[in-house]
């Protein structure tokens, strides 16, 4: 506001875009480039989500990220009478068969826009009709730019949105990196994704170790089937949370820079610069949200936002306050992009790259969430014989990731009812809940339309192609050598739907059901 | 998948089924509820996720159960609620359901008027939680 002039970046070396990368991993970071405004979006049919996508693109956006309804994600069909009644483009996009993607991506140049799509179990299915939209419009694969987050790992950890069991799986992922690899270029075939594992109640550190532990367990099964790590590893990037807890957070971040080079460069061999740097997509805290007095989120998210900033993020979704009662209001969803750009536009915190490095409280939080992740690293070790990805497995399978963060869940939530910990509006400061009366609904001819849609393309598609596509499916599911992406695209180019597919793939791989434990 | 619970005197412990109906994963308030019931000398027969309307009911009768408790942060909760108290009367089972997630305020009593014992509302507290589920037996006897 004085008009003092400053510096690019302050402080003695290592520095930003410097190996390990702690203070950042470009050296001017927002200098040279802000972080990138990308906001999540997807609700009932993709005519409708189409609409939205529009919308952004008319407003100067260049990235759209897809959010796709739980029938998608789980790998039913719409008209799946068991799984998916009720469900249907109520919390994201309904996707069943190519012609969905088409009409969701309609008028929209793929080799333009960079698209990120929210799916993991069925992941090989999106990414497969996602190609088969740029075959048909003529639109070179290589020139495809975007990301799918196909992060198995942390479904079996916290999210729980899997379908087949951890190995087969990890061969599917396994086989769309080497996919993506020979054809894509410009696509990142996984976000390794700490935010689920902390919305499901872990703490800050174990976010950082869980997550960095999966990233290295797709280092090592990518390497085992044969891929060079600096082939790969320049198109990993992660997804992390942004909670309440400010220095941990900032903390957190810069730990998971310095973590992530330092791994791959001494563990997996990696030479190539890109492979060495932890980019990543911040989210503010979903779970952190309350429903109580519910305009006061807003401030929750904007701090979150600033610690995201201040972190060092590559890209940002603020959350909309109205999110612990509803999807987001179309006002909800714009006061958190006003948000985020407050951030970047008139606090002045985009002028220097990591203002906090060089504060003994920082560095000092950056050291220990470090040693609490490398903590982790050893136990995985022990668990794997030496082997992370083992380690991973045999973790997922004794119960210790789900049991971890339970436990830190409830101690969470012991904390806030014992009042040790507080929240405001939910045991402190609790008068003037006015509650909120203006919450987005979806109306249950959503579903009835995308039966239709659903029902018309099963009839006009060839029942004979669909056979045989599956039939491929089967086949190259059953052999380890063949990789699953070109029968997985021939079948969606046949209008198999996903959850035909998703079942072809289920008739060899069988279904994961979690042990319950509490 | 029973948990031991704490003994509570002369009277059986209260049993209660806790499950998610549907596609949708978000378990950390089941699990955080599952504790905080158990903690309450409660025996909790979690179910977990991925349950259906029948393997609900299916646990309720294998178990004696005296209370269900369904976890919902889909916006499917009017839906799935109609389905559950459908099916316990189709099976003659007078059992209380009580609904905890991401339930809109004008949504809760659509809920109540449908037969649903209580809403629970992200943020509530152990005390509150026990209580809901006490309230919901009425003066019904715990099944032994």
């Amino acid at each position: 506001m004085s008009g003092v002039p400053v510096d690019p970046v302050y402080g003695d070396g290592p520095l930003p875009g410097e190996f390990p990368y702690t203070r950042g991993i470009y050296p001017e970071m927002y200098r040279s480039r802000l972080w990138t405004m990308r906001m999540f979006a997807g609700f009932g049919t993709a005519v409708d989500t189409n609409g939205r996508f529009q919308e952004i693109l008319r407003h100067g956006g260049t990235g759209l990220s897809t959010a796709f309804d739980m029938p998608t994600l789980m790998g039913r069909d719409s008209d799946d009478e068991v799984w998916s009644a009720g469900e249907v483009g109520r919390a994201g996009v309904a996707v069943d068969t190519l012609a969905d993607m088409e009409d969701l991506f309609a008028d929209i140049d793929l080799g333009s826009v960079s698209t990120s799509m929210t799916i993991n179990g069925p992941a090989v299915v999106a990414l497969a009709q996602y190609i088969a939209v740029a075959d048909k419009t003529g639109v070179d694969r290589a020139a495809l730019s975007g990301t799918i987050q196909n992060d198995i790992l942390k479904e079996y950890q916290a999210q729980k949105e899997y379908i087949f069991p951890p190995r087969p799986s990890m061969r599917i992922v396994t086989d769309m990196m080497r996919f993506t690899t020979a054809e894509m270029p410009r696509w990142h075939p996984v976000s390794i994704s700490g935010y689920h594992i902390r919305e499901a109640g872990s703490t800050a550190a174990q976010e950082l170790g869980f997550t960095l532990a999966n990233g290295f367990a797709y280092v090592e099964a990518a390497q085992a089937a044969g891929l060079d790590v600096d082939d790969f590893a320049g198109r990993l990037s992660f997804f992390f949370n942004s909670h309440s807890d400010f220095f941990e957070e900032i903390g957190k971040y810069r730990a998971a820079r310095r973590i992530w080079a330092t791994w791959m460069r001494q563990r997996y061999g990696a030479a190539s610069e890109r492979s060495l740097m932890c980019r990543f997509h911040t989210q503010t805290a979903g779970v952190s949200l309350t429903a109580q007095q519910p305009e006061i989120n807003i401030a929750r998210v904007a701090l979150q936002a600033l610690a995201g900033a201040l972190g060092g993020t590559q890209s940002l979704h603020t959350d909309a306050y109205d999110e612990a009662l509803a999807l987001p209001t179309e006002k909800a969803a714009r006061i958190a992009l006003r948000t985020q750009q407050i951030v970047a536009h008139e606090t002045g915190v985009a002028n220097v790259a990591d203002p906090l490095g060089g504060s003994a409280y920082v560095e000092w939080m950056t050291d220990e969430m470090e040693r609490r992740a490398a903590e982790i690293f050893d136990h995985l070790l022990e668990l794997g014989g030496g082997s992370i990805l083992e380690g991973v497995y045999e973790g997922i399978d004794n119960g210790y990731f789900v049991g971890q963060i339970a436990d830190s869940a409830y101690r969470f939530e012991r904390e806030v009812n014992d009042g040790t910990r507080i929240i405001v509006g939910v045991n402190a400061f609790t008068e003037g809940d006015d509650g909120e009366k203006n919450l987005l609904r979806i109306e249950q001819d959503t579903e009835d339309l995308q039966l239709k849609r659903l029902a018309a393309v099963k009839q006009q598609r060839g029942d004979a192609a669909v056979r045989g596509t599956l039939e491929a499916v089967r086949r190259a599911a059953q052999d380890p050598e063949a990789n699953l992406m070109p029968p997985v695209i021939d079948a969606v180019k046949a209008y198999a739907t996903e959850g035909e597919i998703c079942d072809a793939l289920a008739d060899v791989f069988g279904r994961y059901t979690e042990p319950a434990i509490v | 998948m029973t948990q031991p619970a704490a003994a509570t005197g002369d009277r059986a412990p209260i049993r209660v089924v806790l499950a998610k109906l549907g596609l949708d994963g978000h378990d950390r308030g089941l699990k955080v509820v599952a504790r905080m019931l158990r903690d309450a000398g409660m025996e909790v027969i979690y179910l977990g996720l991925r349950q259906t309307t029948d393997t609900v009911i299916a646990a309720v009768e294998q178990e004696d159960a005296d209370v269900i408790g369904l976890s919902m942060h889909n916006a499917g909760h009017l839906a799935l609620a109609t389905r559950i108290l459908q099916a316990l009367d189709d099976e003659g089972l007078d059992v209380p359901v009580i609904i905890g997630g991401i339930v809109p305020e004008e949504d809760v009593d659509a809920l109540v008027a449908m037969g649903i014992s209580a809403v629970l509302h992200p943020g509530a507290s152990a005390v509150e939680v026990a209580e809901a589920v006490r309230g919901s037996l009425g003066d019904r006897s715990v099944r032994d």
